[in-house]
């Protein structure tokens, strides 16, 4: 696994800033200066020595799409992690056995913000050749299957927030359809006011903790105001058992089942806000998928945006599962520490749930002291892990929810 | 502009899109961007652009097409300079 978070980048720091509650979110003067509403975010602490290690110069120089380049160093990192041979030489043959599924959001926006102005002045000869692979929306997919040599299936879905999980799901698909043996999954976003600020026009980021940056996420809180938008990338390699075995990877969980669907905009359901008889269905579908109870969850890694629709999902998974109370399984968010991450989140918070099933602990929901009481009427208010705790875990659940009312869950079990 | 000149300030700008900076230090006037140096082709257009820059002159079209070797890059530019 590979991960490019607000909080921490690479595993072994990421896993420290998850167990300590360590937010990722700044002040950013820039949206302070454009005149947004909300002027924190997190952004993943990227140096010019990190990106040395992953680019070359030139590399570099044709590479400036943000996203892109978070999704790379997830996706190498986690490639490497996987025990998979890097760097691979220009001479080896494809591995037609492997392929990339890695879904973006805006991730080259600062690209195309440079390339509309060049054609605007009449100067649409000077955009050279790195425009496209920077600005198309698979070319996150397309430069680590160049990286990596990869031969089966290289490809970027994109649902919104849904993303990541949604790619986690298709490469589980991908893999259980016989079609290949190896699929690095994930996804990546961007940063900035152009890519937020619609969401901040459209009132739904967090404006109220401008100067207490590391309490605007909060999740399951009374006092949620908001989404906080962040950015990054996680990336997963999803191998068939047997060839993991066979090689004697690093297994860090099996993954169990994975369904997605939409909830069509109807039953309440619209653009932005979800059906519940969607995300119930999704949530059935996973449990089926997976060929599990709803008892045997031990613990969800929640959407959990800091927004209204927190009540909305804890009480979607209550209906869904049949559970209350303190028969709920224990509940974090990731989101409490790193905000939003857009089309990225959904793959960093499933390395983070891996992390959490392999390492038997739970990481803190941080700003979440004053439980919403809508939650707590569904739910026991410790299932909700307010410091890190350590905890036998054999099922996680992962979901997360879209734009366009669309959803995916995964469901991870500890491999032993 | 004398040629040496050129010559400096071309090397550096093809320098950029040559991963492996070994292959420079055999260069040559006959020295082919694509065959000899493993120039992505499709940066070729960079170096023209990047060309216009340094120089700061134009490269026409049917120029362009023939800056494939240093010697051809360096008679554009020489050409292009005296015009």
């Amino acid at each position: 696994m590979g991960v490019v978070a607000p909080n921490a980048i690479g595993l072994g720091p990421f896993t420290k800033a998850i167990q300590d509650g360590l937010s990722g979110i700044r002040f950013l003067p820039e949206m302070e200066s454009l005149k947004f509403a909300c002027q924190v975010g997190g952004v993943p602490p990227i140096t010019d020595d990190i990106l040395s290690k992953y680019f070359s110069d030139l590399t570099l120089k044709q590479l400036q799409a943000h996203g892109i380049r978070f999704g790379c160093i997830a996706g190498i990192d986690a490639w490497q992690d996987a025990g998979l041979s890097y760097p691979v030489e220009k001479e080896e043959l494809p591995n037609w056995d492997a392929g990339c599924i890695f879904g973006a959001g805006m991730s080259g926006m600062s690209v195309i913000r440079s390339g509309i102005y060049k054609v605007d002045e009449g100067k649409v000869k000077r955009l050279g050749s790195s425009l496209i692979q920077q600005t198309m929306p698979s070319g996150v997919s397309a430069h680590l299957s160049g990286i990596l040599g990869l031969g089966n299936q290289v490809t970027t879905n994109a649902s919104a927030c849904s993303t990541g999980t949604e790619a986690i799901v298709l490469g589980l698909d991908r893999i259980r359809q016989n079609k290949a043996k190896i699929m690095l999954c994930g996804s990546c976003d961007s940063y900035g006011p152009y890519v937020w600020g619609g969401f901040d026009s459209m009132r739904v980021l967090c404006r109220k903790y401008n100067h207490e940056p590391a309490a605007a996420s909060r999740p399951m809180s009374e006092s949620a105001a908001g989404f906080v938008p962040g950015s990054g990338a996680g990336a997963l390699v999803l191998e068939e058992l047997d060839h993991a075995l066979e090689r004697g990877a690093t297994i860090y969980a099996e993954i169990i089942g994975g369904y997605t669907n939409s909830g069509g905009h109807r039953q309440g359901g619209t653009m932005t806000a979800p059906n519940p008889i969607g995300i119930q269905r999704c949530i059935k579908g996973a449990l089926s998928d997976a060929d599990i109870q709803a008892e045997e969850i031990d613990a969800i890694s929640g959407h959990l945006t800091s927004t209204m629709g927190d009540v909305l999902e804890v009480k979607n998974w209550s209906e869904a599962l049949g559970r209350k109370g303190s028969n709920f399984p224990k509940i974090n968010a990731l989101k409490s520490m790193i905000g939003h991450c857009l089309s990225a989140a959904g793959a960093i918070e499933s390395v983070a749930a891996i992390l959490q099933l392999h390492q038997d602990f739970l990481h803190p929901s941080i700003n979440c002291e004053d439980l919403h009481p809508e939650i707590a009427e569904i739910i026991d208010p410790d299932c909700i892990p307010r410091q890190q705790i350590s905890i036998p875990l054999n099922i996680v659940a992962k979901s997360s929810f879209g734009f366009g009312d669309v959803n995916s869950i995964l469901v991870f079990k500890s491999y032993k | 502009m004398q040629e040496k000149e050129i010559i400096e300030k071309l090397t550096a700008v093809i320098k950029t899109y040559v991963e492996d900076k070994g292959v420079l230090e055999g260069i040559t006037p006959e020295t082919h961007l694509v065959n000899d140096l493993n120039i992505n082709s499709a940066h070729l257009v960079d170096i023209i652009l990047d060309t216009e820059e340094a120089f700061d002159i134009e490269i026409d079209d049917e120029s362009a097409e023939q800056m494939l070797t240093v010697k051809a890059a360096v008679d554009i530019v020489s050409s292009k300079l005296s015009a």
